[in-house]
């Protein structure tokens, strides 16, 4: 299947498109069975599901491996640190590129705060995300951001090594809805 | 017997309830000062059977009156292998010399019969056996045979509700959110039970995560979030039917943390536009909703108070997490917890005299009670991870959530007593988080 990312940028053909995420989903199903009901989503956010190559810039597995799709936050925090805006610089031209993709920020935290709060704080932290990219001129129809709170940690020992890499917020790629 | 029950009443008093009542009961305020709070003996022997169909369900329910007074942490059950008294009929004598002499203070006395239309006729009687006399009088209670656990529970809340003076709880039930699978991947399904985890029934599937139910004021309906949509979502659930809807679709905003008024019409809960918590209020009925708060911080967790006339809710305004109390309609807020740590999850007791709340301090998670202005404050649990208190329907009694630390951590019900004792873990076939307790039915 691989042969099939060989094709570039904006000629890649809906079709393909439309496999290579057809190809992420059918893994995502296997690993994650309800991370989503809408099926337009890409999960990506596991490392599992690595569609195409990530050789392939114009692939969501190169956003995710290469861009990095994610960006992580101090304890109880929300501000974008200066590695988290170079991250974001990086995905904002990616989305700026690859304009047939639109994106949903995912927020999150850590397991150290109650259910409501985290839900509250991990929008926080998706939103940080959302305006950086918008002030980076990724237009905000194509984005959408969603707070899974302490719901979906990455990460599930109970230290802060775990906790770290809980406290994030990632981009995950998804089909435009004009496409 | 009654300085027993009188011993057992003043515990209840002195640990839980207004000066002024303790001030009343002023003399037995000595044996508590000596902490002498033993649980009171009692006596439930099989009730008597009207024919040989009922005779299972007679021992039953027994059983289940003896386990809600055994789980209390106040009663003592005696068991039936000291028994010296048989009671084969439900109106002959008692011999209170047979039950003086295995020190069975309370003994309960029942007979069970099925009527001509199939239904089950539960008859009972709560005796003082050193005063040698009923306490109250026998009281009937009707139901169907499926129920007779329902009928086993109001005999205990009877019996609980005549010896300590507190209302009972017994009869009531729990919506929670039972969990399966790995930490990462947690399934989570709305279910509802007994108080006592018996008769489990799902309310929604797995597809979904689902988030802190709430009951409404007369156990009929379920507030919930739901990620149905991809988003969190609040839901209104009808528990008979099991149908529900959205309540709140706003696009591009997330909604959750919802909880019934006490008159049931409106719901207060949090929204979030533009990465901002804020305090809404919606009437059911019309759909219309009204914004509460209007703030840069996060506010959350809002529960009103038993009259309506105020919320509690969780902000992070002060730069940490602390209680406040607003009136219903909004307007300003007044901080009510001072102590250090994270305050959150406030719950008004249904008896309006405590706030409920889940404390975070140097690493550990507390649940806690304090005065409805802040004072007296009282961690009464201490863990890993201790969250989402709610309060049994008579203001006594707290159920949480408890998770386990590591990866292999898991989340489960527990309950205390607003003394800090008697703490339990809740019996459920698999993880639950989030509880919500009813009503008495």
């Amino acid at each position: 299947m691989e042969n099939t990312f060989i094709e570039r940028g904006r000629t890649m053909k809906l079709m393909q498109k439309a496999l290579i995420l057809g190809a992420v989903l059918a893994l995502a199903a296997c690993t994650n069975p309800d991370r989503f009901d809408d099926t337009n989503n890409v999960d990506l956010n596991n490392g599992a599901g690595m569609a195409g190559s990530a050789s392939d810039p114009t692939s969501p597995a190169y956003f995710q491996q290469t861009v990095g799709d994610r960006v992580l936050f101090p304890v109880n925090q929300h501000t974008l640190t200066a590695q988290a805006q170079q991250t974001l610089n990086g995905q904002a031209n990616w989305l700026l590129t690859n304009t047939d993709y639109d994106a949903l920020i995912e927020g999150h935290a850590d397991e150290r705060g109650t259910r409501e709060y985290n839900v509250a704080l991990g929008a926080r932290r998706a939103n940080s995300v959302h305006e950086y990219l918008i002030s980076q001129g990724v237009p905000a129809n194509r984005l959408r951001v969603v707070s899974y709170g302490k719901e979906r940690p990455v990460e599930i020992c109970s230290d802060e090594g775990c906790y770290a890499q809980n406290r994030r917020a990632v981009t995950v790629i998804s089909i435009g809805p004009g496409v | 017997m009654m300085t027993r029950i009188l011993t057992l009443l003043a515990a209840l008093l002195l640990l839980a309830l207004p000066p002024m009542a303790t001030a009343q009961d002023g003399p037995l305020r000595i044996e508590i000062t000596e902490g002498v709070i033993e649980p009171l003996p009692f006596a439930v022997p099989d009730f008597v059977a009207g024919d040989a169909a009922s005779a299972e369900m007679s021992r039953n329910i027994a059983r289940v009156i003896a386990a809600d007074l055994v789980g209390t942490g106040l009663f003592r059950e005696i068991s039936q292998d000291a028994f010296i008294s048989r009671v084969t009929s439900f109106s002959s004598p008692v011999q209170f010399a047979d039950w003086k002499a295995i020190n069975a203070q309370a003994l309960i006395t029942g007979a069970v019969d099925v009527d001509s239309t199939g239904k089950v006729v539960v008859r009972f009687r709560v005796w003082d056996v050193f005063a040698g006399k009923e306490l109250e009088n026998g009281l009937q209670l009707v139901g169907t045979t499926d129920g007779w656990r329902r009928i086993a529970h109001k005999v205990a809340d009877q019996v609980y509700s005549r010896i300590t003076g507190e209302g009972g709880y017994f009869d009531s039930r729990v919506v929670f959110v039972a969990e399966t699978g790995p930490k990462g991947q947690r399934a989570k399904r709305l279910a509802i039970m007994d108080y006592d985890g018996a008769n489990v029934k799902y309310l929604t599937d797995s597809a979904n995560i689902v988030l802190a139910p709430r009951f409404s004021p007369t156990g009929d309906r379920i507030l919930y979030t739901s990620y149905e949509t991809g988003f969190p979502r609040v839901y209104l659930l009808d528990v008979a039917s099991v149908s529900r809807r959205e309540l709140e679709n706003q696009v591009g905003t997330m909604s959750f943390a919802p909880r019934f008024s006490p008159d049931g019409r409106t719901v207060v809960y949090s929204l979030i536009t533009g990465g901002n918590t804020d305090i809404y209020r919606m009437d059911i009925g019309s759909g219309a909703s009204a914004r509460l708060t209007s703030a840069p911080s996060i506010e959350t967790a809002p529960s009103y108070s038993p009259d309506g006339s105020q919320i509690v809710f969780e902000s992070d305004r002060s730069g940490s997490n602390h209680l406040y109390v607003m009136p219903a309609g909004g307007g300003e807020a007044r901080r009510i917890s001072s102590g250090k740590g994270q305050y959150g999850t406030p719950v008004w007791s249904p008896r309006g005299d405590y706030i409920a709340f889940t404390k975070q301090s140097k690493g550990r998670f507390h649940i806690g009670v304090m005065r409805t202005d802040g004072s007296e404050e009282r961690l009464l649990t201490a863990s890993f991870l201790d969250e989402g208190p709610t309060w049994a329907p008579n203001g006594r009694v707290i159920m949480f959530t408890r998770e386990t630390q590591g990866a292999q951590g898991q989340a489960r019900l527990y309950s205390v007593d607003i003394t800090g004792r008697n703490l339990r873990q809740v019996s459920t076939a698999t993880g639950a988080s989030d509880p919500s307790w009813s009503p008495l039915q």
